[in-house]
């Protein structure tokens, strides 16, 4: 075995390491140390892409002593590789990004708290995407839910406490549902290894046996997760989640949290129950309808909202929507839309909130519309960098919006019943898109009266003055261009990847 | 025979005072016990009526109920729905379940080669004789590791909710403490004579319950939680003040980082020997003695320190705010 082939171990336990770490360290150390897991991580992870793309075949790594269905076992192919980098890229850009309103927003004591929950919330990013263990990954599922609730409530105001009562119990609805669900198949499989429980239900679909159970199983599990995701009629809990706690917490919890429970949807899809079965029931149909509605039910709430802080997190609830309708669509183009989109909306979302955040403290710290009349041309790094990601968010060509909904409408091109509603659908939603991003734009770009401006005495913000928050910024904005202009070896990666996933 | 007694002796021996307390004639604990008839709560119509009112003004300043008709209506419904969604979730899981494997039956698909490994070859390979030990703690100790880590999240997770750092100023520890003895000991006897009774024997148990997880029924979890309790026990006789004796923040911290650090540390190290195929130096010994299988006491005791130490800080905070 090539030493290469240990990364993915070591990095769930470093960074499972680095949250006890973080307790006994002080919030200054806390935060170069959380950098520095993140980046060594990142390059672990870079290194068992390349090793896998090379390889060209997926494999296993045993967690002890023991072989599989008796102990643990992680399972590493090119999909799982390069989901791993490109969250530890959007996480360290998201940690850089915030740093600033991090130290202003956080009780200094409880810095180092802050750095604890990224810490394992990584790792528990990083299990749910290397296990092949059905139950490990419902542990790691626990650690994600609890630390995503402390990221939205150290900011201590009485909306994050609200917004995280209701995320907790959201949330812990969505991991019981899953729970729930991992019971009913283990009882009629025997099985908690994904690719063991496959060929259960394999047989079970062919024999025709247990069909009930394995309906409510997955139906319990793609609800259960659905909710976890914030699909759109389980969305009540995201717009105060996202819209009032500190920039980097809504920026991981939009691009990574929500991603990490729908990468491991697709894995219960793919892998443990089998894309044939999923296919045939009637689960998926149910997943294209809600995803549709909530493309566009999410885009009317944007655009009805004043905060741009809660528009933000409304138009997520569309783009959850975009993913799970290619899901719904139940084919292999469909999903790799999909899995394009979790990428693409990830990188753009975390960009417009970190630029949103900027926009709002050179307008005294209001969130509100009007408030941000000309804000663009008093912080102009942020101004550039909302307009690329509502651009790429509203589907511009040469960002990595446009790629997605190309992709989107190609899956839905040929399929019997759902094209139409499939190609209505994105037509509606990127009007929709259009009207509320396009407007916050022309907002920004408004100028504001010069004496109007003197009386609110807002301040500008250059470039300079805040180095570290430019700088992600602007690789935020390459990162959507590169998802743009470089669209084909990425989905050529992606394609190999979904072939060796299941 | 019998010896005469003078009564004014007699009034002094044990049986005489045993006498009287069976008669109900003396109350063994007038005057030497502190008691206070407890007082009927009693509060202001006004005071409850303003608390009332702030209640209720937060709520229709945070949602906006007068503008928001959506709230309105969306409170209206919500009742119904969430007893129609609940009645929904009952009947689809009684459906799902009366379609299940019968409980128990031996041809059910989950008796198969898995559990029949732990069960037939457990004790060989883990040396450990108690099975589901030997099952989370080194089978499935990938699973375990997350979950005491779980554990510590949580504690985690609830020093930012409750956690009063400020050292002065309005609510800080300094003067909540300077107003009122809400914290102190109420030194009470029967309290503090029982807990002196109980608690090193709990604590005892406890060990006892960590250290034989690999020889029969116990283990980190349950042990730990009965550490905790004795803890909780003890504090609440005799107050903060002896507790911070030998259990603070920092004591908490470390003990948890030292825990879990060991935990990761001996599981990767098994993890790695195993996945790269290398021989484990570390032995199994006999079945049945307690330096046996291996890992397994380590990790218990591991998960000991951070469930005890994760129980008491729950207690800690929701109480105070602070150790």
């Amino acid at each position: 075995m090539e030493f290469v082939q240990n990364f993915p171990f070591i990095c769930i336990i470093l960074s499972l390491f680095s949250g006890p770490l973080s307790s006994i360290l002080n919030g200054k150390k806390a935060k170069w140390w959380n950098a520095f897991v993140i980046t060594a991580i990142g390059l672990m992870n870079v290194a068992v892409l390349a090793f896998v793309i090379h390889s060209g075949e997926p494999y296993v790594y045993r967690m002890g002593h023991f072989s599989a269905p008796w102990g643990n076992e992680i399972r590493v192919g090119i999909l799982e590789a390069v989901m791993a980098v490109f969250f530890c890229v959007t996480m360290l850009l998201c940690m850089l990004g915030g740093i600033k309103e991090r130290e202003e927003e956080i009780e200094e004591s409880k810095q180092n708290l802050y750095y604890i929950m990224v810490n394992l919330l990584l790792s528990s990013l990083l299990a749910l995407i290397y296990t092949n263990d059905l139950f490990t990954a419902y542990v790691f599922v626990e650690i994600n839910t609890i630390s995503a609730c402390g990221l939205i409530m150290i900011r201590q105001n009485g909306r994050t406490i609200v917004a995280a009562t209701r995320y907790m119990i959201m949330s812990l609805l969505g991991s019981g549902m899953l729970l729930l669900g991992i019971c009913f198949l283990y009882s009629i499989t025997g099985h908690l290894l994904m690719s063991n429980i496959q060929q259960a239900v394999w047989n079970l679909h062919e024999t025709g046996t247990y069909q009930v159970p394995l309906l409510v199983a997955v139906g319990l599990m793609s609800v259960g997760l659905a909710v976890k995701s914030a699909l759109f009629p389980f969305h009540g809990w995201l717009p105060d989640a996202y819209g009032y706690s500190t920039v980097s917490s809504a920026a991981i919890l939009s691009s990574l949290v929500s991603k990490g429970y729908i990468f491991l949807l697709l894995k219960i899809f793919y892998r443990v129950i089998g894309f044939e079965v999923i296919k045939d029931s009637k689960v998926i149909h149910v997943l294209f309808v809600f995803g549709i509605a909530g493309m566009i039910i999410g885009s009317i709430d944007a655009i009805r909202e004043n905060s741009i802080r809660r528009m933000i997190a409304y138009s997520s609830v569309a783009q959850i929507g975009y993913i799970y309708m290619g899901f719904g669509l139940g084919t292999e183009l469909g999903v790799l839309a999909s899995v394009f989109h979790i990428i693409c909306h990830a990188a753009t979302k975390a960009l417009l909130f970190l630029s949103a955040s900027s926009l709002t403290e050179v307008s005294g710290d209001s969130t509100n519309f009007f408030d941000l009349t000309g804000a663009g041309y008093r912080n102009k790094a942020a101004g550039v960098a909302f307009t690329a990601g509502s651009l790429s968010m509203v589907g511009f060509p040469m960002l990595g919006g446009f790629i997605s909904k190309i992709l989107f409408a190609q899956a839905a091109v040929g399929h019997a019943y759902k094209m139409l509603p499939t190609l209505i659908a994105l037509a509606i939603s990127t009007i929709l898109n259009t009207v509320y991003f396009l407007k916050t734009v022309i907002r920004i770009y408004t100028p504001m009266r010069p004496e109007e401006r003197q009386t609110k005495g807002y301040k500008t913000a250059a470039m300079k003055e805040q180095p570290v928050k430019s700088v992600a910024l602007i690789c935020f904005v390459a990162l959507n261009l590169v998802l743009g202009l470089f669209s084909q070896p990425i989905l050529t990666l992606l394609e190999r990847g979904l072939s060796m996933f299941a | 025979m019998s010896r005469k007694v003078p009564e004014e002796q007699y009034k002094k021996t044990r049986s005489f005072h045993l006498k009287q307390w069976l008669d109900g004639t003396k109350d063994p604990f007038l005057d030497t016990v502190e008691m206070k008839p407890q007082q009927e709560f009693k509060e202001d119509t006004a005071v409850r009526e303003q608390r009332s009112e702030e209640k209720k003004k937060i709520y229709e300043r945070v949602f906006d109920v007068e503008h928001n008709a959506e709230m309105r209506l969306f409170q209206r419904i919500y009742r119904l729905f969430s007893v129609l969604f609940c009645i929904s979730l009952v009947l689809v899981l009684l459906t799902g379940v009366s379609y299940l494997p019968t409980f128990g039956h031996a041809e059910n698909p989950v008796n198969n080669e898995v559990p029949q490994r732990y069960i037939e070859s457990g004790l060989q390979e883990t040396g450990a004789v108690n099975i589901v030990t030997g099952m989370i703690l080194d089978y499935r100790a990938f699973d375990t590791l997350g979950e005491s880590h779980v554990l510590f999240i949580a504690t985690c997770t609830v020093l930012i909710l409750l956690r009063i750092d400020k050292k002065k100023g309005k609510d800080s520890i300094a003067e909540r403490e300077a107003n009122d003895r809400i914290y102190e000991p109420k030194n009470d006897v029967i309290l503090q004579t029982v807990a002196r009774i109980l608690v090193p024997p709990i604590i005892i148990f406890g060990i006892y319950v960590i250290l034989c997880g690999h020889l029969g029924p116990g283990g980190g979890f349950s042990g730990g939680a009965v550490i905790g309790a004795g803890l909780i026990l003890y504090l609440n006789a005799f107050g903060f003040a002896k507790t911070e004796r030998f259990f603070t923040a920092k004591t908490y911290k470390w003990m948890s980082f030292g825990a879990l650090a060991c935990y990761a540390l001996a599981k990767s190290y098994s993890f790695y020997t195993g996945a790269n195929e290398i021989h484990s130096v570390i032995p199994l010994g006999t079945p049945g003695a307690i330096l046996s299988s291996g890992l397994i006491l380590i990790l218990n005791i591991c998960v000991g320190i951070v469930v005890a130490g994760t129980m008491y800080t729950f207690y800690v905070m929701f109480r105070k705010g602070g150790y």
